[in-house]
């Protein structure tokens, strides 16, 4: 499944980032890599942008860029 | 002698981690902002004293990554490369971190390190990170990373003078220290660019040239050595994925690992993670409902201190403006002119604009410091990305409500700069403050509450202000999908931890956005008025001389036209029923007017014989379309400084004397005066009032928008974008009310 389709309070590891262009660099820059644990804060009032916790801190993105990311949800 | 310059020390750091905080306390009230030509970003330049000697600190913009995608991004690796002509290559680079987000912060140093300057890590927020449970063991730390670190917490002033300490000794005895280390085949590849380029480019730009695709390295490289380089480097990067390396992935992969090797030993983490303010906070503050309506409250503020409370600033520095020109004790003349309508109105013009800047960003300090601004473009997000712009653009185009120029000025809180560009060209569109004497001034004339009722006049002003709401996001959405394209827009962005604003940093801020705004703007402001001012005086004849000498006569039936006025709305006011008195003192009133009737003449017979006058008939063919006598033409023309001004020049024009736009009474007698000429019918009133809608008859506009993109194109852009609008607008509203009417 894909990072967009968690719901607000699951958490995933990340098995892959698709793409090679900007977006992917700008992710993993921020630190959205393979392994890394995250959990989903929450969706803004419209159902988008998405709220998620990584590595000590929170990032928000687009349900379209979170679509790029596959992750398997942890128990 | 030889000059010795002072060691310079470059603040570098992700945002939000108190970069300006600490900027501030290292060079207190002896700063200032630096601009280089072909960006935007500022950087910001200070002294800084210790052991009796003096440092340079330069605080770069501040970013997640050293892989600029933009000049703007460019200016911080140009900076510590020593590429920038205007700057020495720093001594010493300061990493600013937040220890409480040590990973993704730590990316950023480990590509400093690469910079080849010496490094120091300024370990802020310490308090933060231990609220949270982290115990962070420094020593180890420094040693992991092989750089000196100090533990600092910026906004209380503790550990600068640490940090001095150890700058100082970095100084004496520069060390570089070993980053992560890439693959034998991704060294290879440098070294192969490194030939090919002759040695001529820092290894760090080669290395940013092979990992960034389309990014600005690339671009700047490729532009200098040509084909050869952009044949070898697409054959690098090919050979690199074959060698099992994607090229978006293994920087980050590399880093990263790197780091939690470095800091696994150095940092524990509490086996649950306490529940912090920042989640309690954000619980409501991003809520279906609450947020909803908390943001909603925000922006109302924003607005209303920007529309409400800086109106009694504006009124004082209008009055100051008023009593500076009145004392001027020059005969009357081009020189007293020059001065009193040129050039001290025109000062007054750029000044009145201040509150409202410092007001609102003020607020946005606030904002941005606290941590809610990411809230509210979060929340904002959805909305705006329909219109291809993104969740930060909506206090920009909310401003803009008020006034253009604050709200173009706040752009800048938007990172992406395709976003940033698309917004500030809209933002104008957005009905501001001005338009409304110009609204007001046609609504009340044409389609009075007296004979239409409250509700068309209310529909038309509703509609004005619609006009730029509708048409703002779909003027964004077609910049963006053509001279704007680009990569997918991209809205990754930190939620940062709150924390109380820096009261500094706040004063700081808006004190800044101020001055720039005077420096920069202001003179463009002040010349365009003194060349509309000469444009409408010459050529003068004797006119000045004649109305003073007549105006001297008239003294008497001046003030009692006030007196008469005050009494006659008093009548109205006191008993609207009592006809015989309401309509006696009419008579009286009118009586004066017609005394003043010969001196409001001659201002008319002089304005038209201006240069100004003679260009507007000139060019009437050209308003003819829009149902447009050349008067109205000439007047559209003359509110180029500022749409306000069109009050009083119709005034002036249509033989009602001079006054002040914002006076509810001129503003009356220049309505009637426009309903007794003839040149306007309901369907020309409205063509004028969507002309003004729509038009960028606003040199401040214009003014800042050459200032916040550097360049002349987009102000050129805008003007000529906004007036095709505004005449297409105004065409149509004609001929369709002509339909009807």
């Amino acid at each position: 499944m894909t990072l967009d389709q968690l719901q607000q309070g699951q958490r995933a590891r990340v098995d892959s980032l698709l793409g090679d262009d900007s977006l992917l660099q700008r992710l993993m820059e921020m630190g959205l890599l393979e392994e890394e644990e995250i959990e989903v804060m929450g969706f803004a009032p419209l159902g988008d942008p998405m709220e998620i916790r990584l590595r000590d801190y929170r990032l928000s993105l687009r349900r379209t860029e979170a679509a790029r990311v596959q992750v398997s949800l942890l128990p | 002698m030889v000059a010795v310059r002072n060691p310079t020390v470059a603040l570098v750091g992700n945002p939000n981690t108190g970069k300006t905080t600490l900027f501030n306390a290292l060079a207190g009230m002896n700063q200032h902002v630096g601009n280089y030509p072909g960006v935007t970003v500022e950087t910001k330049k200070g002294k800084c004293r210790h052991g009796g000697r003096v440092l340079d600190v330069i605080d770069l913009p501040g970013t997640y990554s050293l892989a600029p995608r933009s000049p703007d991004e460019m200016v911080a690796v140009d900076v510590i490369l020593g590429n920038n002509p205007s700057e020495p290559r720093p001594d010493v680079v300061v990493t600013i971190i937040d220890a409480s987000n040590l990973e993704r912060n730590l990316y950023l140093m480990t590509q400093v390190l690469e910079l080849g300057v010496p490094v120091i890590v300024a370990l802020n927020m310490m308090d933060v990170a231990e609220g949270q449970g982290l115990k962070i063991d420094v020593d180890k730390l420094s040693q992991q990373l092989g750089v000196p670190i100090v533990p600092l917490q910026a906004n209380k002033g503790k550990g600068l003078d640490v940090l001095k300490g150890a700058i100082a000794k970095v100084l004496q005895n520069p060390a570089s220290a070993q980053g992560p280390v890439f693959p034998d085949s991704f060294e290879n590849e440098i070294a192969r660019l490194n030939s090919i380029t002759e040695n001529h480019e820092p290894l760090f730009l080669l290395r940013r040239l092979l990992l960034d695709v389309g990014g600005q390295t690339e671009k700047r490289l490729l532009a200098k050595h040509g084909q050869k380089l952009a044949g070898e480097l697409q054959a690098a990067r090919a050979r690199l994925v074959h060698a099992g390396f994607a090229i978006a992935g293994i920087e980050a992969r590399i880093r990263y690992g790197w780091i939690r090797k470095a800091i696994t030993d150095c940092i524990a983490r509490p086996a649950t993670r306490p529940v912090s303010w920042t989640d309690r906070l954000d619980k409501v503050l991003t809520h279906r409902i609450w947020g909803t309506f908390i943001f909603l409250l925000v922006m109302f503020l924003v607005f209303e201190a920007i529309f409400v409370a800086a109106v009694p600033f504006m009124d004082w520095i209008k009055a100051g403006v008023a009593a500076v020109a009145d004392s001027v004790s020059l005969s009357p003349g081009p020189l007293r002119s020059l001065l009193v309508d040129g050039i001290i109105k025109g000062v007054g013009a750029v000044i009145v604009f201040l509150p409202q800047i410092v007001f609102l960003f003020a607020i946005i300090a606030v904002l941005e410091d606290c941590g809610y601004m990411a809230r509210a473009a979060f929340l904002m997000d959805r909305l705006m990305a329909r219109a291809g712009l993104n969740g930060k653009s909506f206090i920009p185009l909310l401003s803009s409500m008020a006034c253009a120029v604050p709200g173009i000025m706040s752009a800048r809180v938007i990172e992406n700069p395709r976003d940033r560009l698309a917004t500030i060209l809209v933002a104008p569109l957005m009905s501001c403050s001005a338009r409304l004497p110009v609204y007001s001034l046609l609504i009340g004339a044409f389609l009075p509450a007296a004979d239409y009722g409250l509700f068309v006049p209310g529909l038309v002003f509703f509609g004005l202000y619609m006009l730029g709401i509708i048409l703002a996001p779909l003027m964004a959405l077609l910049l963006k999908s053509t001279l704007l394209r680009g990569d997918t827009p991209m809205f990754v962005m930190e939620m940062p931890l709150y924390k109380l604003p820096a009261l500094y940093t706040v004063l700081r801020r808006s004190f800044d956005s101020g001055w720039m705004f005077l420096k920069r703007a202001g003179t463009m402001i002040l010349a365009t008025m003194i060349l509309v001012w000469a444009a409408l005086y010459f050529p003068s004849g004797n006119y000045e001389q004649e109305i003073a000498d007549l105006e001297e006569t008239l003294q008497e039936a001046r003030e009692e036209l006030t007196t008469l006025r005050t009494e006659f709305k008093a009548l109205e006011d006191a008993d609207p029923q009592n006809d015989d008195l309401i309509e006696a003192k009419k008579k009286e009133l009118d009586a004066v007017r017609a005394k003043l009737q010969p001196v409001n003449d001659l201002r008319t017979t002089w304005k038209e014989q201006s240069a100004l006058g003679r260009i507007g008939k000139f060019t009437e063919p050209v308003f003819t379309p829009l149902g447009w006598d050349w008067r109205i033409g000439m007047a559209a023309v003359a509110s180029f400084p500022a749409r306000e001004v069109m009050v009083g020049t119709l005034g002036i024009i249509f033989g009602e004397g001079e006054g002040d736009a914002g006076d509810n009474a001129y503003r009356q007698d220049v309505g009637n005066s426009l309903q007794r000429s003839g040149a306007f019918t309901i369907p020309v009133a409205m063509s004028v009032l969507v002309f003004f809608a729509l038009c960028s008859q606003c040199v401040s506009t214009l003014a800042i928008i050459k200032r916040e993109t550097n360049s002349w194109r987009w102000p050129i852009f805008t003007f000529a974008y906004m007036t095709a609008l505004a005449y297409v607008g105004a065409f149509l509203t004609f001929r369709i009310g002509g339909f009807f009417g």
